[in-house]
């Protein structure tokens, strides 16, 4: 896929510690290869080019996580700062349950799972992606210029730029209480509905990155669009943390079947709650989430393909 | 990382003592080399193309081939509350010329003219709205990854190194990136630190670097990776006399001894006139001029000018082909078409008047350009 794919939104961690590894020992193997296919360059399927992608991520965010660890205080200080910040959000849905038992028809440990889930995969994406919404100040700066004369995917360089770790704080929280949630919830565990669990966290994550992936795409067009992507990718997970019985049908509707937000965490967590779908999908609905995440991928790298084509540079 | 940091630490050590010599005998003889190159220039020769540097150019096939590109941007400007007009702008017209390997080539023009606009195609980062681009082969809006392989490129307006990140973590960086051998790198980034002078400031964060300083480290940058051609976009821009010359000179090495390919936007004609055989004069998109510097002359409808003294004071001096432009005491000035011969124009004042010394001023290039846009 253009660039990443869902799967590799999810591995992307996995690379970074593999380059790093790598590039500790110098002029290894990798770079030897490297030079050996340059003169004849190189294969351009879109399967090494994601390779490429997810090499090049790893490469920035790696240098940018060393850059953060030279001042280890201030960035234990970020973490936790941005762990208390994002788990504001819980905070208040606590507090409101001081006052209620239910709220529409869910009890906290089931709202605890439905926040958890699409917790810690918006956190990935943030994590991962989340720098995709500078693209607009980058567009008018002209500083994806020179992204765009290196030889790495933009995407990548567009998203690894900057890489912030702290922002590792809101996985966490959003971790912990989907473990609580978990711990307190009394699910039929079969493997099956174990396995749901990272698979939904992982789907969740590739559904997010691509609606930040598509709103990047469209400040190529309107350059201060960044506000618009933000209101999709923030604005649906505060509507995720909160039970799909307290929204209207039309809603519903629009992010099960156009925009798919739901198969972040409302479609799987009902079908482990036991609790019927609002919509009537079936019960093998809840492990459609990856398969969801590649189909929104497909239309959001499309994006941003044409997006870079018809990128105009700045005046200079 | 470590591959950097000892490189430098190697070089650092070594150049202190001999850089404030080597500077000024290059400003000396880069004064000679622009002297000489102008009186090439006057005599209809090749200019420094033909004495040294024809020979790398190696009679290859053309290494970068554009053939009819156009880029037209389309502007929508508001006309009234909901009306709006849509205009379409010619950055690029309609421009086709060929760069064979180990040329030196200057893209000259005003601003707006679309140079910026023709090296954003050539790189990749724009997409040619018509006609056909290749760079040794490669398709640059298509196979934009497998062309920064090929590519170094240099903005004068900007940076493309990491702008938190002391210089040598940049080029680590970029050690990666490009996948470039432990020892290549090393030789090309000692090489790049001691000409360019950078061995003091690969542990300065970019931000901390003057405009001189980060040029020549933007500079270094994009020749890590052995480009085959190197594009630089306004690269003495803001710099000062002894960074130019320094630019200059390495500049000069590097397409000598390596071979690489330049093309070059400037606004200094210095630039040009030091490093480019050839040179190409875009304005409004279109290419106006292809050719040696010298050519210029012909194209711009320059004047030479013929400074006589004689004997005593003379009424103007009137001969065909030439006008007397100025008089002062025995002293004349005589403009002649910069393409004619000075040679017969000389015997001629010489048998009719009482000639004490002459000298031939060449017409300042600046001059010749500014003529070409107006005349347009």
């Amino acid at each position: 896929m253009g660039a990443g794919g869902p799967a590799g939104v999810g591995v992307a961690p996995g690379a970074a510690e593999g380059s790093a590894a790598g590039a500790g020992s110098g002029a290894g193997a990798g770079s030897g290869a490297g030079a050996a296919d340059r003169p004849g360059g190189r294969g351009a399927g879109p399967r090494s080019r994601a390779l490429d992608g997810l090499r090049g991520y790893g490469l920035i965010a790696m240098m940018w996580i060393r850059a953060t660890m030279t001042y280890r205080t201030s960035f234990a200080l970020m973490l936790v700062g941005n762990m208390a910040i994002t788990g504001l959000d819980f905070v208040a849905i606590y507090l409101m349950f001081r006052h209620v038992d239910v709220l529409g028809g869910f009890t906290l440990p089931e709202i605890a799972l439905l926040y958890g889930l699409c917790s810690t995969s918006f956190g990935l994406t943030d994590l991962l992606m989340g720098n995709t919404d500078r693209l607009g100040a980058r567009v008018r700066d002209g500083s994806l210029d020179t992204m765009l004369v290196r030889p790495v995917p933009v995407l990548a360089q567009v998203a690894a730029d900057r890489f912030a770790l702290r922002r590792l704080g809101r996985v966490v929280q959003g971790l912990a209480v989907l473990v609580w949630a978990l711990s307190v919830l009394d699910v039929a565990w079969t493997p099956g509905r174990v396995l749901l669990v990272p698979m939904t966290v992982l789907a969740g994550t590739a559904i997010f990155s691509a609606v930040m992936v598509a709103g990047a795409a469209f400040q190529f067009v309107a350059g201060d669009a960044a506000e618009v992507q933000n209101s999709f990718t923030y604005g649906g997970n505060t509507m995720l943390q909160y039970p799909p019985t307290i929204f209207a049908k039309d809603l519903l509707r629009a992010v099960t079947f156009v925009l798919p937000l739901a198969f972040v965490n409302w479609v799987p967590a009902l079908y482990l709650l036991g609790r019927p779908d609002p919509l009537g999908l079936p019960g093998w609905a809840a492990y459609a989430g990856p398969l969801v995440g590649f189909a929104v991928f497909v239309p959001a790298s499309l994006a941003w393909r044409a997006g870079v084509r018809s990128y105009r540079s700045t005046g200079s | 990382m470590d591959g950097t940091g000892d490189a430098a630490g190697d070089v650092t050590g070594g150049m202190e003592g001999d850089m404030t010599e080597d500077v000024a005998g290059d400003m000396a003889s880069d004064r000679g080399f622009g002297e000489t190159g102008r009186a090439h220039t006057g005599r209809g020769g090749t200019g420094r193309g033909g004495t040294g540097r024809a020979g790398t150019g190696g009679g290859g096939k053309a290494l970068i081939e554009v053939d009819g590109v156009r880029k037209v941007f389309e502007v929508r400007r508001r006309t009234g509350l909901m009306r709006r007009e849509k205009r379409e702008v010619r950055a690029v017209d309609g421009i086709s010329f060929t760069v064979p390997r180990g040329e030196m080539v200057g893209y000259i023009g005003p601003n707006g003219a679309g140079k910026s606009t023709t090296i954003k195609m050539l790189t990749g980062i724009l997409t040619p709205s018509a006609g056909r681009l290749r760079i040794a082969g490669i398709d640059p809006a298509r196979q934009r990854t497998r062309l920064a392989h090929r590519i170094g490129v240099v903005f004068g307006q900007r940076t493309t190194l990491w702008w938190d990140l002391p210089l040598k973590d940049s080029y680590g960086l970029m050690r990666r990136m490009y996948r470039i051998p432990e020892d290549r790198f090393r030789r090309n980034l000692r090489r790049c630190v001691d000409e360019l002078d950078l061995g003091d400031l690969l542990d300065v964060p970019v931000r901390q670097l003057s405009l001189g300083q980060r040029m020549r480290g933007d500079i270094a940058a994009a020749l890590l990776h052995d480009p085959d051609v190197l594009y630089l976009d306004e690269p003495t821009i803001g710099l000062d006399v002894v960074s130019k010359v320094k630019v200059r000179r390495f500049l000069r090495e590097l397409n000598a001894e390596l071979g690489t390919t330049v093309l070059l936007t400037t606004h200094d004609l210095q630039d040009i006139e030091q490093l480019c055989e050839r040179v190409m004069v875009i304005d409004h998109g279109r290419l106006m001029y292809d050719g040696p510097l010298a050519g210029l002359h012909s194209v711009g409808e320059s004047e030479r000018t013929l400074v006589v003294d004689l004997e005593r004071e003379h009424p103007p001096i009137e001969l065909p082909g030439t006008r007397t432009v100025k008089v002062e005491g025995p002293r004349q000035w005589l403009a002649f078409p910069a393409t004619a011969s000075a040679a017969p124009l000389v015997a001629e004042v010489a048998r009719r008047y009482p000639l004490v010394d002459l000298s031939v001023r060449e017409p300042d290039i600046e001059d010749v350009i500014a003529r070409m846009y107006a005349g347009r």
